[in-house]
């Protein structure tokens, strides 16, 4: 199965958005694949950071991780400085995935 | 192949950057060419509200026309005359509870007043739904 | 066939003052009726929706009396009898402290650890 999850909230602000993370590398785990899309200010994770080594280990396990290239520009983090396993996309993928008839989350 | 989507919206104009990016995505999905369904849930019911009016901005010296100010009753105008050239579908149905409760039943032409009963219809009528939350 | 959905509600106590009830769990009371077929899952402090003894009664602005406060518990344990299978996760339970002999009758425990097989018994899975 495919799942995309959203995620627009960021571990700075929010203490769940470990457990989205340790959703999406549990999904991963079972031979799904899995989408994480981060947008907003679930982009903030994503400059090297302290909170960005937790996204990395979650690409690691072979979820996809993106981040939202407006979110990124809107917030002046550099799309080719990005934590590791991290890429920057544009939102048209969140728009495919649906229309592919992935289970999408948004958290 | 062109699909149909249903997006479930409860953030109402101004709050959370989650209502400019429902209006992201239903923009990019129309452009696609997919047809899209929208119920608009609780506070959501205020994006199309026909009463929002532009300001200028003292702060940054800008007069109204300067300012320019987005209201999104404008872009929903925008994205269902993208749809109408497109010849592809935007349905927006407004929970009609959550419009009464907020005195918000004056809507720019275009959306209409529904129930559960719409997104129950559009969930099984579309390809795919997604539902984004409020906090 | 209906679709079948898992409702995940993670936000809690949003409005349910004002609303009388949480919204998505009227909703989800709504969709049931419609025909949906809709399963829910209590996240996050949405876990606190199925402590027994919530009492909001008793809000007044005024001489403005609120006659029919929420009564969250209730509406979460009449989604059973309309079967809707309400799902809790055992560690949000746990870590908010709350104990078992506490919560409504009815609800199916799940580990984070079986979220993924869980989804997978939906066509869509929902989060609020």
């Amino acid at each position: 199965m495919k799942y995309l999850i959203i995620e627009s909230r960021d571990p700075f602000d929010s203490g769940d958005v470990p457990q989205l993370y340790a959703l999406a590398k549990s999904l991963r785990a079972d031979g799904n694949e899995v989408t994480l899309f981060l947008v907003q200010n679930g982009v903030l994770a994503a400059r090297p950071s302290k909170h960005s080594d937790a996204l990395s280990a979650v690409a690691k396990t072979g979820v996809q991780v993106l981040a939202d290239e407006f979110s990124l520009r809107e917030r002046g983090i550099a799309a080719n400085r990005l934590a590791g396993g991290v890429s920057a996309s544009p939102l048209d993928v969140v728009v495919d995935q649906l229309a592919e008839g992935r289970k999408a989350l948004w958290h | 192949m062109a699909k149909t989507l249903t997006f479930a919206l409860m953030d109402p104009p101004y709050e959370d950057a989650r209502s400019t990016t429902a209006l992201r995505l239903i923009d990019l999905a129309l452009r696609r060419g997919h047809s899209v369904n929208v119920f608009a849930y609780e506070g959501a019911v205020y994006l199309p509200f026909a009463k929002q009016v532009p300001h200028p901005n003292a702060v940054h010296g800008r007069d109204v026309e300067q300012e320019d100010h987005p209201n999104p009753k404008n872009w929903i105008a925008a994205l269902l005359a993208l749809a109408r050239q497109n010849g592809s579908k935007l349905d927006w149905v407004q929970c009609g509870l959550c419009v009464d409760e907020r005195g918000a039943a004056e809507s720019i032409e275009g959306p209409r007043r529904g129930s559960p009963a719409d997104l129950f219809k559009f969930v099984e009528e579309s390809d795919n739904t997604l539902v984004i939350p409020t906090r | 066939m209906a679709k079948k959905i898992l409702s995940i509600i993670e936000s809690a106590y949003r409005a349910t003052l004002e609303e009388q009830d949480d919204t998505i769990v009227w909703l989800t009371h709504a969709l049931k009726g419609a025909g949906a077929s809709v399963d829910v899952l209590l996240r996050g402090n949405a876990v606190n929706y199925a402590v027994k003894g919530q009492d909001a009664s008793g809000l007044a602005f005024g001489d403005k009396r609120q006659t029919q406060p929420p009564r969250i518990d209730e509406d979460v344990a009449k989604l059973n009898s309309k079967s809707v299978r309400v799902y809790v996760v055992e560690e949000d339970v746990a870590d908010r402290g709350i104990e078992g002999r506490q919560l409504i009758a009815g609800l199916s425990a799940v580990p984070r650890a079986g979220l993924s097989k869980l989804f997978a018994e939906y066509d869509q899975v929902w989060h609020w």
